[in-house]
């Protein structure tokens, strides 16, 4: 069986290979890019029945971060709204035959934490200063500092490995089944997969939103 | 025994009682929520959230036992 921890290689770009979730990820962001461009190109003060959906899906996103962060959430909103809504997009993109999703590799969901981590630094130190930021490691005594820079890494990294861990061991729970049992028997666990791919994308991004907060200094670092 | 064998015991014994303690632990949070919920159910909405990320929090531990079990089946370095 193939390992869940590489991916196929499709072709190179000098000497850099490019691999099947890069493209099923360039493909989601051109589709996701197209869509937003469509619904957004004439907006309208009474909105028609796209324009409303939409206005229901980002205010939504608003209020969560805003209740998470106590504050005005309109700074964070691109980063942490992009984020989720590509995470359902890419989670759900798995139940689609011959596309696997791209967060069911190391490499996607590394990256996406990468993304998070250094956002994450760059509001903190733009919140607080820089040494106000850099401050903040020492509380709430200057014993715990070394504790607080490893769970700045850690945390990022269980973020990268939670997401990675969830849509893989259920690709790879569909798969064994099919294999074992044959046509039709995963679609119980299939319509699992959705449950477990929007709660997963609503958990990276509330616990992005709780690393910004920590690192802004409106939540409680922890 | 060789190093194959051992790593396929590592790996399911990593994932059966590394699942435990999580298991143990979630369901203890999500019995403290649906507690909580019963007795204020205004504050459902908040509560529900830090269950969430509670959730996750506790899940990271097994989906950590997940992860050593596919190295040692996938990505073994000892087994040639």
């Amino acid at each position: 069986m193939a390992s869940p921890l590489t991916a196929v290689e499709l072709f190179r770009v000098g000497s850099l290979p490019i691999t099947k979730p890069v493209v099923t990820t360039w493909v989601i962001m051109a589709g996701m890019t197209l869509a937003a461009w469509l619904i957004t190109r004439r907006l309208s003060l009474r909105p028609d029945r796209r324009q409303a959906a939409l206005e229901l899906v980002v205010l939504g996103l608003l209020g969560q971060i805003e209740e998470v962060l106590r504050k005005d959430a309109r700074p964070y909103l691109p980063l942490l709204g992009t984020l989720f809504l590509f995470l359902v997009v890419a989670n759900l993109s798995g139940l689609v035959p011959g596309v696997e999703a791209p967060t069911s590799k190391l490499e996607t969901t590394g990256a996406l934490a990468a993304i998070v981590f250094v956002s994450v630094q760059s509001f903190g130190v733009r919140a607080q200063g820089l040494w106000g930021y850099l401050a903040a490691f020492g509380q709430p005594k200057l014993i715990m500092l070394p504790l607080n820079l490893v769970s700045e890494v850690t945390r990022h990294f269980s973020l990268m490995v939670r997401l990675f861990g969830n849509v893989m061991s259920g690709e790879f729970i569909i798969a064994l089944l099919l294999a074992l049992a044959g046509l039709l028997v995963p679609i119980p666990l299939m319509a699992l997969e959705v449950l477990v791919g929007l709660v997963q994308a609503y958990i990276f991004t509330i616990l992005a939103t709780v690393f910004i907060g920590a690192a802004i200094g409106s939540v409680e670092r922890g | 025994m060789d190093v194959k064998m051992i790593s396929i015991l590592g790996a399911a014994f990593a994932v059966a009682i590394g699942s435990i303690g999580p298991g143990l632990g979630e369901g203890r949070a999500v019995a403290a929520a649906m507690d909580a919920i019963a007795r204020q159910p205004d504050a459902a909405g908040t509560l529900s959230r830090t269950l969430f990320v509670g959730l996750a929090m506790i899940e990271t531990m097994a989906i950590y036992c997940l992860v050593i079990a596919l190295l040692l089946l996938f990505a073994n370095p000892y087994a040639g």
